[in-house]
Parts: structure tokens; sequence; C-alpha cells
């Protein structure tokens, strides 16, 4: 009876990050904290100037933009591993760059997806930063698919508008799912050509900017193939939910030690407030939702790594049980910070709004469970 | 990351399958597992895997040579756990002996006392049981008050044990009991271990909601044991019981029962208004859940054996385990009940639906077993978050004048 899907037989003696591994998260740690990020993320949020260029050009400089590159193209030329110590530090200060949109989403399917021609035009490019790029998907108040894409691409032109687009004002590059009569596919648009016009859409998270792209007959050059565009988006996503993942673990342990943190200070009926149960069963259920994150994100993670054939079920269940631990974990620090927990000046909220975003960016809740699922009914497991 | 062995892991996991496929045969998955370990047939067959485990030097491995192990290391023993687990023999009946009392008796015992019992343990000869919780002490196990008085170089027993395992087929047991209530709580109680033959002991079975009865009522007439069955000093019983606790929460792991895969496998085929049940957006919502928490639990366990490989101290992440097996028990019973709708309330033959039934009727029990759900959760905030203690009322008073309700 509890046979355990894909792990049977299988002995799993090192599910854990390597010494360099974690010498590269300290440091990113150490990194983020000194420049102090947190304190960033609440600057964009409040002048609204939806990126800290300052922390993403050292950022780059620091090389974290060519982690996955190789070495051929200027880059560090290390693994997905590296990519998820990073992005937990990220996701632990709120940092406002772009690098979920330009490393996870775009850089990832140029390494995967792009051609020779494409590589050598833009990874070098990417890791120096001249390059930031993002992914414009959804079009409506709902979730995309393969059969409500409208921006179309024919004769070498792209038409249409893209909604919800993250980072688009500081990116140079997009990939657009787009249709055609062949199908769906994916194509690269230099934003700052003719017929592109990029507005900002206000969103319940300010610290990051999001946009909507008109194209009206832009040129676009097409990556992957003209048929299977929409499986092509649908592997990049489930590759980058690992990665978001790691960033929603990094922005619950933040949540979780707030909380703590608060719960032993703050004194109520002449004892700490986390001497009383209520507290102390809140911020236990927290500690084990992100607890069951983090383990099922570090087999996401070696999944990714080794490109396993069960990374699509691996994946869904690292989002799935991230999105929750975060949303779990951010609203309860607000509750524990009681009054505080509501106000503007406590970071409490950023954490909120960030939870949020980050369970949406590359689709929501529901829907990963449905793909968690089905992707169980297609390995046929019972 | 890798997942696999070392040289050294690989080859002992090779010579534990080896014996293990010459000496068992493997599990028949499609048959679940009966946990009725009480009856005469079950013991007898236990005793004999226990015994021919014990001759060919599998019985007990971490424990030193001359008490029947090898002194093998944490990830040894897992790895035979691990392979020990695809075959069908049986368990339940010696994990408290070994588990609690065996480690208990090595820490405490005299050499004489260990030679004499901790053999026979291993070799399954005899079963011991764990003897601390009350009527009026189940969380609050040092709240128990059976007495222990004195009398020349023996000691009189008065009392009540409580949800004892096993206690209606064991040879020993190991007891905590208060010798002073004018002591402090955590000060007035002393350790022994016990013949449950000894005249004046009365097992007395308890009916489970299961219908079932894996645990009893012991209780304790005048009943005397020599002062050379102490185990740690007078007054040290707390200290010596808390070392017991430990090796209990190591022991109290996963639930076994239903689980989301018994769940997907039935909601695919059962039938919901002319479809199968795993159409119904409700359910593929909670099998996404269940099968987070169960993968969860499963990669913990894999860091927390990782880190064993490596010779490390694992982190505290395993505490989570027991809170979220039982509870998603308890929800995958539910469940399966609920689809058969209002033919749900039937005991019917299927193995499917028993196993649903078993484990909604079975899974209160395991949130409460070995640290109920609110005390496990106590635990992770005050020592792995490091939250302060509750102020209490029974701190630096006399045990008897603790106040205690009914």
């Amino acid at each position: 009876m509890n046979v355990y899907f894909t792990l049977t037989n299988t002995f799993f003696m090192n599910l854990d990050f390597s010494n360099d591994q974690k010498f590269l998260q300290e440091e990113a740690r150490k990194f983020l904290e000194k420049e102090g990020a947190l304190l960033r993320n609440r600057n964009v949020l409040e002048n609204k100037s939806y990126i800290d260029i300052e922390l993403w050009k050292k950022i780059v400089e620091l090389g974290w933009t060519g982690i996955r590159i190789p070495e051929e193209y200027d880059g560090l030329g290390l693994g997905h591993l590296e990519l998820c110590v990073i992005a937990e530090e990220l996701g632990r200060f709120l940092a406002p760059v772009p690098y979920s949109s330009s490393v996870y989403l775009f850089t990832e399917s140029i390494i995967n997806y792009g051609n020779d021609q494409i590589k050598k035009e833009f990874l070098p490019k990417l890791v120096s930063g001249d390059i930031v790029g993002t992914l414009a998907v959804t079009e409506a108040l709902h979730a995309p698919s393969a059969s409500n894409i409208n921006v179309t691409y024919e004769s070498g032109r792209l038409n249409g508008k893209k909604i919800a687009v993250p980072d688009a004002n500081v990116s140079t590059h997009a990939l657009v799912v787009a249709k055609s009569s062949k199908g769906i596919s994916l194509q690269i648009v230099d934003l700052s050509s003719n017929g592109v016009s990029i507005e900002h859409q206000e969103t319940i998270d300010e610290s990051r900017g999001h946009f909507s792209i008109t194209f009206d007959n832009v040129e676009a050059e097409l990556i992957g193939d003209e048929v299977s565009g929409w499986e092509i988006y649908e592997s990049i996503i489930n590759q980058a939910a690992v990665l978001f993942s790691y960033e929603q673990i990094g922005g619950s342990q933040a949540s979780l030690d707030m909380a703590v943190n608060y719960a032993k200070e703050r004194y109520a009926f002449g004892r700490p407030i986390g001497s009383y149960q209520a507290i102390k069963h809140k911020l236990a259920d927290m500690y084990i939702a992100l607890t069951l994150a983090k383990s099922n994100c570090y087999y996401a993670a070696w999944a990714l790594s080794t490109d396993a054939s069960d990374l699509p079920s691996a994946s869904a269940t690292a989002r799935v049980s991230a999105t929750k631990a975060y949303q779990l974990c951010s609203k309860e620090n607000i509750q524990t910070h009681g009054g505080n927990g509501f106000t503007w000046e406590y970071d409490c909220h950023m954490f909120y709004r960030r939870s949020k975003l980050l369970s949406l960016n590359i689709g929501s809740l529901n829907n990963w469970k449905e793909k968690l699922v089905t992707s169980l009914e297609q390995s046929n497991i019972n | 990351m890798d997942f696999k062995d070392t040289k050294d892991e690989a080859k002992f996991r090779n010579k534990c399958l080896d014996w293990l496929e010459k000496n068992a045969s493997y599990k028949d998955e499609s048959t679940p597992q009966n946990d009725d370990f009480a009856n005469k047939d079950k013991i007898a067959a236990a005793k004999a895997w226990q015994k021919k485990k014990y001759d060919a030097g599998w019985a007990m491995l971490h424990w030193p040579k001359e008490y029947g192990g090898i002194g093998a290391s944490s990830m040894e023993r897992i790895i035979w756990a691990n392979e020990e687990s695809k075959f069908d023999v049986p368990k339940g009946i010696f994990e408290i002996g070994l588990g609690m009392c065996g480690p208990v008796m090595m820490e405490y015992a005299t050499e004489e006392q260990k030679g004499r019992y901790l053999p026979a343990m291993a070799e399954g000869k005899e079963i011991w049981c764990q003897l601390f919780s009350e009527p009026s002490a189940g969380s609050d196990v040092a709240g128990l008050k059976s007495k222990a008085i004195q009398d020349g170089d023996k000691w009189i027993i008065n009392g009540q044990k409580v949800w004892t395992s096993g206690a209606h087929f064991s040879d020993f047991g190991i007891l905590v009991v208060r010798h002073d209530p004018n002591e402090a709580k955590h000060k007035g109680m002393t350790f022994f271990f016990v013949d449950m033959k000894s005249p004046g002991i009365e097992v007395k079975p308890i009916k489970q909601i299961t219908g079932g009865s894996s645990f009893n009522e012991v209780y304790f007439t005048d009943v005397e044991i020599p002062d050379s069955q102490r185990l740690g000093d007078i007054g040290d019983g707390w200290k010596v019981a808390i070392t017991t606790l430990m090796n209990e929460r190591l022991a109290v792991g996963d639930a076994d029962g239903a689980d989301v895969e018994d769940a997907f496998r039935w909601a695919k085929t059962q039938d919901s208004q002319g479809e199968p049940l795993l159409n119904n957006g409700a359910v593929r919502d909670s099998i996404a859940d269940w099968y987070c928490q169960k993968s969860g639990l499963k990669n913990t366990k894999l860091r927390t054996m990782s880190a064993l490989s490596r010779g490390d101290t694992p982190g505290p992440e395993a505490s989570i385990t027991k809170i979220v097996s039982a509870g998603k028990l308890q929800d995958i019973g539910n469940f399966g009940i609920d689809s058969l709708d209002m033919a749900g309330m039937l005991r019917a033959d299927s193995m499917d639906i028993k196993g649903f039934q078993n484990a909604w009727l079975g899974a209160p029990g395991l949130r409460i077993a070995g640290g109920t759900d609110e005390i496990l959760r106590n635990i992770i905030a005050e020592r792995v978050l490091g939250l302060p203690q509750d102020p209490r009322a029974d701190k630096g008073i006399p045990f008897k004048d603790i106040p205690t309700g009914n």
C-alpha cells in the first residue's frame, strides 16, 4: 500500500546542498543584508520606482545573472542548485530586482531552447546586464491557456496586447507567447522596437512593477518551433516553479522569524505573547508548513538539477507547498503582530504582498494543484 | 546532491537484502497489514522471526556485541529497517521493549542485569512494556501518583497505570512511581523495572473505539520490587523517564494506514454521479494537499538520513512527522467514507473501504499517542522556535499541594 510514487527502491542519502553551495548562500545573505535589501524594497514600494537599479547593478557585478550560463558565454557555468540558494535569499529579503523575470524565465528559456546563434547573441549580454528579459503570457483576467492566446504572429510580425508582464519597464526583451495559423509559438521581441508600447499597471505589490505591452506590427524572432510553443512554455514554467518556490520559502522563513522574534518580545497580561499556546500553536503550524515546503523544494531542486523524469510532479509539489507555506506564514505574521502588523510602518505587509504576488506570477495555487494531480494521473501512480 | 549509497552503505545494503531474501518473502502490497498483534499465533510468529534475526546478528544492530548487536551506525540501522520493511515479517511487539526499555537498561542497569536481560530482550525471548501514564497523568505524565514505599531492601508499589501497550503479553516492564509526595513534582519520583508476573499486578485490556485492544490498564496492589531493580538514584525517576521519552519520540513516526495513493486509486474508479470521483474538483484539491504532505514527510526523512549519512546530527525537522501524518490519515479515512455517500456507514467487505474506515477510526488514537497534537506543537514552539514556556501552577510546591481537579 504505502509505496512511494517515484522513489521505490531508490535511496537518497544526500538530499542537501554541498558546502560550496551553502557558502554561496551565506555570502548572498550577507550581501543582501549589508545592502539593506528589505529597506530598499520599502523605498521602491513607497517611491513607486518598481526596481532598485543600484542593487540590480551590484547583483550583476556579483555574477548572479550568469550563474547557469556556460563559461563560453561569459557565465559562471554553475548549476540549478546554485540558482536555488540565491533564489531563497532574494526571497528572504524581498529584493526589488527583476531577477525572477530575467533569470528564471528569460535566461533559462534561452539556455534551454535557444539555438547557437540566439545563445551567442543573448547569453553574454544577459550576464553583463545589457540585456534584461521577461516573459509575457497573460492577456485577460483569467488563466492563460493554449486555447485563449490572442496575440498573433503572422508574416514575421506580432500583434496584440499582453498584461501583467513583470519588469517590462527595465526589460530590453520579452519572450512572448503568440499564436499563428500553425499553432502556439514563443517569440523574442526587442522592446525598443517600433510598435511596442508599455504601460504601467497598478498592482497589489507595487514593490515590483507590472506592465501591459501592446504590439503593433512588431518584428519578432522565433525561439523553439512554430507549433510546440505551449509545451515549451509549460516546460519553462515547470522549471521556473522550483526557483519561485525557493523565493517563497525564503520569504516564509523571514515571516516566521519575524513572528517568533515579536512573540518573544511583546508582552501582554504580564508575559511574552509567545508563552501563550494560542500563539505557540500558530507558530508551530507555520514551522510545519514551511518544513514540508522546504523538504519538497530540496527534492524538486534535485529533480531540476538532474532533469529527472518526475520533474513535473516534483516542481508542482514544491510550488503548491511553498505557495501555501508563504501565504500562511505571511498572513499569520501580521496576526501575531496584532495592530502593529496592520500598519504601513511594520514590514509584515511587504511579505504579505510579495507572498501573493509570487503565488500568482507563474500561475495560481489552484492551477498548480491541478497540474500536480494531472501529472500524477499521467505517471499513473497507484 | 545525489541519491546514491556510499560504497560501504551499498555493500551493507546488499548484505541485508541477501539475508532477507533467503529468510523471508517480499510483502504483497495488495493485502493490508493487520494491526491486531495480540493473538497467540502472532506473538509466536513474531518471537520466531526475532530469534532468527538474533541468531544471524540482525536483531539489534546498533547494540554492543555482548548484548547481541554489532555496534552498527545509525545509517546502517536505517538501511536495515528500510530493507526489512519490504518484507512480510511480523512487527509491533518488540518496538517498545527494544526502542525504549532497552536503552534505559543499557544506561542505568548493572552489568550483571544487562547481561541477564538485554540479550533475552534482543532475542525476543522476553517482551517488555512501559508503565508511565496514569489516569490523571497523560500529557502531564509527571503528575503520576502511583506510590512506592521503601521497606528494607525492597519497595511496595500501589496504584494504577494506563495506556500500557502490550502489558498483557509482556514479561517485564519499566515503571516510574512517586516515592515522596512531599517533594516537588519532578523530584519525588523513582524508576524501576518490574517482573510483570509479580503477585499483585493485574492487567485489564482497554477496549478502544476501533473495537480492538492494544492498550491496558495495569493495577498494582502491594507489589514488591527488590531495590536492586531500581534504575537511577532515588528521586531521579523523572530524569530516567525523560531518557525513555526521548527514545519514544524517535520511535513514533509515520502513521500507518490509508494514504494518498489509496485515495488516488480509489478516486479513479469510484463512481460519482456517472463520472470518476477523481474528476471532482474538491477531491483533486484534497489529493494535491495530501500528496504535498506525504512528499514533504518523505523528503524530510531523506534530509534527516542525509545528515546521518554524513555523520552529522539531524536538524529538528523530523519533529513534524506525527502531527502531519496522523492528521492526514484522519482526513483520508474521512474522504474514503464520504465517497460512498449514504452507504458510507456500512461495514463493507472491500479492503479499500475497510482501509478508509480503519483509518478514520484509528487516527484519533494516533493524534494522541506518543504526544498529542497539542503537546507536539508546544514542543516545536519551545524547543525548535525557542518560545518561552507557559507559566506553571505546579512549580516550587510539594506535589501533594498541587491542584488536581478530578
